[in-house]
Parts: C-alpha cells; sequence; structure tokens
C-alpha cells in the first residue's frame, strides 16, 4: 500500500502506473528513521492531564476552604477544617465542631451553602459552556447563544412582578428554570427545517429570542412597582447571596446529570468538530446529538441561573482556559472544566464578598469584568492563528 | 442515539459484488435538475472516475451517494442498506467519504484526527484493529511523521492528505472520494490515486470524483462524465475519454494521445504550437 513511485520509473506500458510490490522497496520513498513501519500512535499526554486534575481538586479544596473562613465575621482556617472534617468523617472520629456555637452556626448555614452552591452553578455554566462550544464547533460559542439566560431573566422578571407565590421561596427560581428552558426549545424549533439544524441558521434564531426576551425584561421592569423593579435590576446582576441548601439539593443532581450526559456524548462531541456532513459519515445522528447537548446546555445553565441570576462568560472563558492544557478532546475537557469552573466561580465569590468592607458586590459584574477583556482577547487570537471567524 | 451493537457488522463483498447502486437518480433546486435520471452501480475491486465541467454535478451525485441530500427521484443503496432510511452507524461501517473541503474546528492532533476514523467500530470486534488500522493509514497518506501536528497548522494538501487517512482508517467496503487529488502536488497525487487502486485490488468499492482526466484515465477501471446532470457516457476510460466525446463535454477541443513510454492515455487542451518549438524543429 505504500508504494509511491515516479511515472516514468518504467518503460513498460502498463495500463496504469505500477503499483506496490514486493520488490517495491528500492522505488518507495526513503523511511524516515523515526517514522517506522508501525509508528506508535500516542496518546494524549496522561501526565499533563493528571496533573491538571490533581492541582484543580487541590485548588477547589483550598478555595473553599479558605472562602468558609473569610467573611464579615473571620473564623479559623484551621477551625473550619476540622469542622468540615467532622461533618464528613465524624463517624471515624476525625475533626471536632467549632467550639463556638455561633462560628458553627455561621459556617454551616450561611458560608457553607454559598460555597457549595458557587462550586456547583460554576461547574453547572462551565460544563455547559464546553457542550455548547463542541456542538458549535466553535470556540467562541457561549450558552447565551440560546437563549436560555435572556428566557430565564424574562421568567425571573415575570415572576417578580407579578409577585408569583406558587411554589414559596422557589417561584422566582421555577419561573426562571421554566423560561429559560422554554426559550431554548423555541430557538431549537424554529431553526429546525427539513430535520435538520444549520449552525448559523440557530445562531441567528438565538439572537431573535434573545431580542425578544430583553423586550420583555424591559417590559417587566418599566410596569414593577420600586421594590420589584430593585429586585430585578439585582436578580440580573448576579449574586451567590442568600443560597440555601434546599438550593443545592436542586442544583447537585441537575449538575450530575450534565457531567454524566457530556461524558457520555463525549465522543460524538469530537466527530463532530468534523462538521455536520463529516460527523454524518462517521455514523454520528447529528440531530439527535445536537437535541441531547442542547437539553443538556439548557438545564445545567437554567439550574444555575434560576437561583443565582445572571453570571456572564464562565461558560465561555473555562472551556477554553482547560483546552489550551487538555487539548480539544471532551473526555477530559467536559470534567476538568466542570472543575475548573467550579475552582473560577468559588474564588470569584470569595472575592465578591472581601473585596469591599460591607458590601457584597454582584458576582455577575465581576465575572463580566474579567471575561469581557478575556472574550476580546480570545477574539484576537483567533484572528490571528485562523485568519478570522471561521 | 446511543448504540454500541456488535451484531450489525455488515457482510464481507467479494470482488465483483454490488457495494453501492443509484437507480433513477435525480436532484433538483428550484424547479431546475441539478442531477436527473443517474443510474449507477459500483461493483468491490473497482475504482470508477466521475468527471466533467464545473456544474456538471459531480458533488451533488457524490453527496446523494453518500446520503447528506434527500434525492428527489430514485434511490441509493450501500450494500445490503438503502441509504435514506438507514442509521447513520449502518453507513458509516459500510462506506467512507472523503469530504472536498476537510475542515477541523478544534485543534486536534493528526492522529487525533485519524482515530475519529475508527469511530463507528467501537463496541465492535473490529475495535481490536483500531492502533494497527490507524498506524496503515498513516503511512499509506505519507502522514505519518506529522501525526503530532495539529490539524489546523497544517497546509491545505497536508490536510487532505490527513483527511484521506481518516477516510482510510474507517475500513469500509465502499470509499466516495470527492476530489482527493484537488490540494494535492504531483506527488501526493499520484500517491492518493494508486492507493485507491491497491485498496480495490484488496476489494474495496472506490468512487473518485477527478478533474485530470489523465489521472482518471490511468486510475479508473470505468470513467463517468457528467454533463448538465446527466451521464454524458460511461465505461472503459479508452473507450469514453476521447477527443470527439470531451471536446463536446467541456466545450473545448481536446488532444487525446497515448504516451510515449508507457502508452497510458494523456489528455490536454489542444493548445496552438509552441513558437520556441517551432523554431526548434526548423533548426
Amino acid at each position: 500500500m505504500t508504494a509511491l513511485r515516479s511515472g516514468l520509473e518504467t518503460a513498460a506500458p502498463p495500463p496504469r502506473p505500477p503499483m506496490s510490490s514486493p520488490d517495491g522497496a528500492a522505488a518507495t520513498r526513503p523511511v524516515r528513521a523515526h517514522e517506522g513501519v508501525g509508528p506508535a500512535v500516542l496518546r494524549p499526554r496522561p501526565v499533563r492531564v493528571l496533573v491538571l486534575f490533581a492541582v484543580l481538586i487541590a485548588a477547589l479544596i483550598t478555595i473553599s476552604l479558605l472562602s468558609a473562613s473569610l467573611g464579615q465575621y473571620r473564623i479559623g482556617f484551621g477551625d473550619v477544617t476540622r469542622s468540615v472534617l467532622h461533618k464528613l468523617f465524624g463517624w471515624a472520629h476525625v475533626g471536632h465542631p467549632i467550639k463556638d456555637h455561633f462560628a458553627e452556626a455561621t459556617l454551616w448555614q450561611v458560608r457553607m451553602p454559598r460555597v457549595v452552591m458557587s462550586l456547583l452553578v460554576g461547574a453547572a455554566l462551565a460544563c455547559a459552556g464546553a457542550l455548547m462550544q463542541g456542538v458549535f464547533g466553535n470556540p467562541l460559542a457561549d450558552p447565551g447563544v440560546i437563549g436560555v439566560s435572556s428566557g430565564a431573566a424574562f421568567g425571573a422578571a415575570a415572576a417578580i412582578m407579578g409577585g408569583v407565590t406558587f411554589l414559596g421561596d422557589f417561584s422566582i427560581a421555577a419561573c426562571a428554570f421554566g423560561a429559560g428552558l422554554a426559550a431554548t426549545m423555541l430557538v431549537y424549533l424554529l431553526s429546525r427545517s427539513g430535520g435538520r439544524t444549520e449552525v448559523v441558521t440557530l445562531v441567528l434564531t438565538g439572537i431573535a429570542i434573545n431580542a425578544v426576551g430583553g423586550a420583555g425584561l424591559a417590559f417587566c421592569t418599566y410596569f414593577s412597582d420600586q421594590s420589584a423593579r430593585d429586585q430585578i435590576v439585582f436578580w440580573q446582576l448576579g449574586s451567590l447571596n442568600g443560597s440555601r441548601w434546599e438550593y443545592v439539593q436542586i442544583v447537585a443532581p441537575l449538575v450530575l446529570v450534565g457531567l454524566v450526559g457530556g461524558v457520555i456524548l463525549a465522543r460524538r462531541l469530537d466527530l463532530l468538530s468534523l462538521g455536520d456532513r463529516a460527523a454524518r459519515h462517521l455514523g454520528v445522528h447529528v440531530e439527535a446529538l445536537r437535541l441531547t447537548a442542547i437539553v443538556l446546555v439548557a438545564l445545567l445553565v437554567a439550574a444555575a441561573v434560576a437561583f443565582c441570576g445572571i453570571i456572564a462568560f464562565v461558560g465561555l472563558v473555562v472551556p477554553h482556559l482547560i483546552r489550551m492544557i487538555t487539548g480539544p478532546g471532551h473526555r477530559m475537557l467536559l470534567p476538568a472544566s466542570l472543575l475548573g469552573g467550579a475552582v473560577l466561580l468559588a474564588a470569584a465569590d470569595l472575592i465578591a464578598r472581601t473585596a469591599v468592607h460591607y458590601a457584597d458586590l454582584p458576582i455577575g459584574m465581576l465575572t463580566a469584568l474579567v471575561g469581557g477583556p478575556f472574550f476580546f482577547w480570545l477574539l484576537r487570537r483567533t484572528r490571528l492563528h485562523a485568519g478570522g471567524w471561521a | 442515539m446511543i448504540r454500541t451493537r456488535d451484531d450489525a457488522l455488515p457482510p464481507q463483498l467479494s470482488a465483483g459484488d454490488v457495494a453501492l447502486a443509484a437507480t433513477d437518480l435525480g436532484f433538483a433546486v428550484d424547479g431546475r435538475w441539478l442531477l436527473h435520471s443517474v443510474n449507477l452501480e459500483l461493483h468491490a475491486g473497482e475504482v470508477v472516475a466521475v468527471v466533467g465541467p464545473n456544474g456538471a454535478g459531480k458533488s451533488t451525485l457524490l453527496s446523494l451517494l453518500a446520503g447528506d441530500l434527500p434525492p428527489a427521484t430514485g434511490a441509493v443503496r450501500v450494500g445490503d442498506v438503502p441509504v435514506r432510511r438507514a442509521h447513520p452507524l449502518d453507513l458509516a461501517r459500510r462506506r467512507a467519504v472523503l469530504p472536498q473541503q476537510p475542515r477541523v474546528s478544534f485543534p486536534f492532533t493528526v492522529a487525533d484526527v485519524v482515530r475519529m476514523g475508527r469511530s463507528p467500530w467501537v463496541g465492535t470486534a473490529a475495535e481490536d484493529e483500531d492502533d494497527a488500522a490507524i498506524a496503515r493509514a498513516l503511512v499509506t497518506a505519507d502522514m505519518t511523521h506529522l501525526q503530532q501536528r495539529r490539524f489546523p497548522t497544517l497546509s491545505g494538501g497536508e490536510q487532505a492528505r490527513a483527511s484521506f487517512a481518516r477516510t482510510l482508517a474507517q475500513q469500509t467496503g465502499t470509499l466516495l472520494l470527492d476530489e482527493p487529488t484537488a490540494a494535492l502536488d504531483l506527488r501526493h497525487q499520484e500517491q492518493v490515486m494508486s492507493c485507491a487502486r491497491d485498496c480495490a485490488d484488496e476489494g474495496v468499492a472506490v468512487l473518485a470524483v477527478l478533474h485530470d482526466l489523465s489521472l482518471a484515465a490511468a486510475y479508473a477501471d470505468r470513467v463517468i462524465v457528467l454533463r448538465h446532470g446527466e451521464v454524458a457516457a460511461s465505461g472503459r476510460p479508452r473507450d469514453v475519454l476521447t477527443a470527439e466525446l470531451l471536446g463536446d463535454v467541456y466545450e473545448l477541443p481536446v488532444d487525446v494521445f497515448d504516451h510515449p513510454l508507457h502508452g497510458g492515455l494523456v489528455i490536454v487542451p489542444t493548445r496552438p504550437l509552441n513558437e520556441a518549438l517551432k523554431n526548434g524543429v526548423r533548426q
């Protein structure tokens, strides 16, 4: 199979140029020393990936404990660690609760739900971002593209304006979640034609739905009374303030579903980077894959956004940074992005809580402040390397 | 969508079996036929070249055969499977397609991309041959020394060869190649076509859309000439690629003659006599 010959090498008139033959070695291109006949097909760098996971997990634990110990009421890092160990491994007589009951209560009723929530929301957003970029075959895709954020914002605003209370404290979150999912499904269905969805159509439909969602949000803001208006505005800024264990219980399973689903889809998402046609030629049911991935993204983002408001750019930035280390294969990218998102948002929330005394900065503002310039940098970099938006 | 079956492996074809058949194939856009009543049989062990001028419907034909487009009339079968109703995985185990313009949207390495060609076989007995198939495909496409390079950093020809290696790694009974030589230099053009020829000699059915008529004549068992979406001629290269027919189809006078050394067909446009050569003849 490897024979390559120059056309005029033989004078005999064969009906077609010569093929490889047992003695064809003389005519083949000299084999380079390092390529051999049976080259070892190298696997992705496992050491590098292992180190990344180790670093991410260490960072996750450190930042979580640090975040739980810092704040207006300071709790010792050691105390926090021992108390957490006690909660986790108390049955094995490891660690012990903090002696100061007020500190123990603050830690477990205020700080810890918030820390865990920041981890979960960051994980959900980053995982959704990685899935989204895979589905669109574009490293600059963001979950906001498919309308989930603006849909959720509209749902929340409508719930606040209408004073909806059918689910008690969860009413606003439930409305945001439902509206986010509905907006995504609408984008998907409207961009379908002839049983297929083209990526460009999907993006443009997303823009249309986002515009309508924005109009609805403006409507709600304009016609609400003063207190509802404040609530809508603050909801949009995004904050983890007031996180509760009940919220964690709802978001955690959804993040798990997103992660498991993402890992199952990983190999097929890799193939999608060859384009829809080539992926189909390799046996991928592209429409089913795209629908499944979009549903996962919508679930993850809607769950995150419903409780914490809009937190921008985590889904865009984290997968991109992770991809630089793990390479583009989704099997590693998805779990690593999930960890990276958790670390990033926990750190961002720590800054939001502690940067200014007696002020809880909106975390969405912080992530956008860092994410915006980063997005611009990505854009420049993509232009330089790929010659433009491709 | 999530399917891992190893009971659905395609039957092995032997030389001469019909690997792919299209009957009365037609495709229309805005009431204009891009392809009209094309009948085609591709047999295991042969190379068929599809040639014709721009807009003759070559790529449309390939898209229909690959199942990318739904035909307006007629149907395509790959082996025992009807293309329109088959699951993509059943098709992927029977035919591989080399696209005209390969693209990879993330910086996968060449080895990663070639490995993607093995994905239809995940969960089947054929999975054991993955590494061997990848290694062989890399050698055949002359990409072994570039296997750790990131796909987007390759030149156009190298990208085309990496995609070709991916198609080979799929190890299917049918190969559909859309202008496999378009981006390649002379050496690699010959290499890709002689590899296609080798595949056919091992029992694979190969259909290639080509622009270079001499190349088609050299490597194909049969040539199909398309014109305005219809088959203008079909048969052995020597019977089909005549100066008369080609001049008619391409609307350009063409010279067809035998190569003085190896006797293969050489097909070039008729050009005015070269001045320098004329002077040389006078001396």
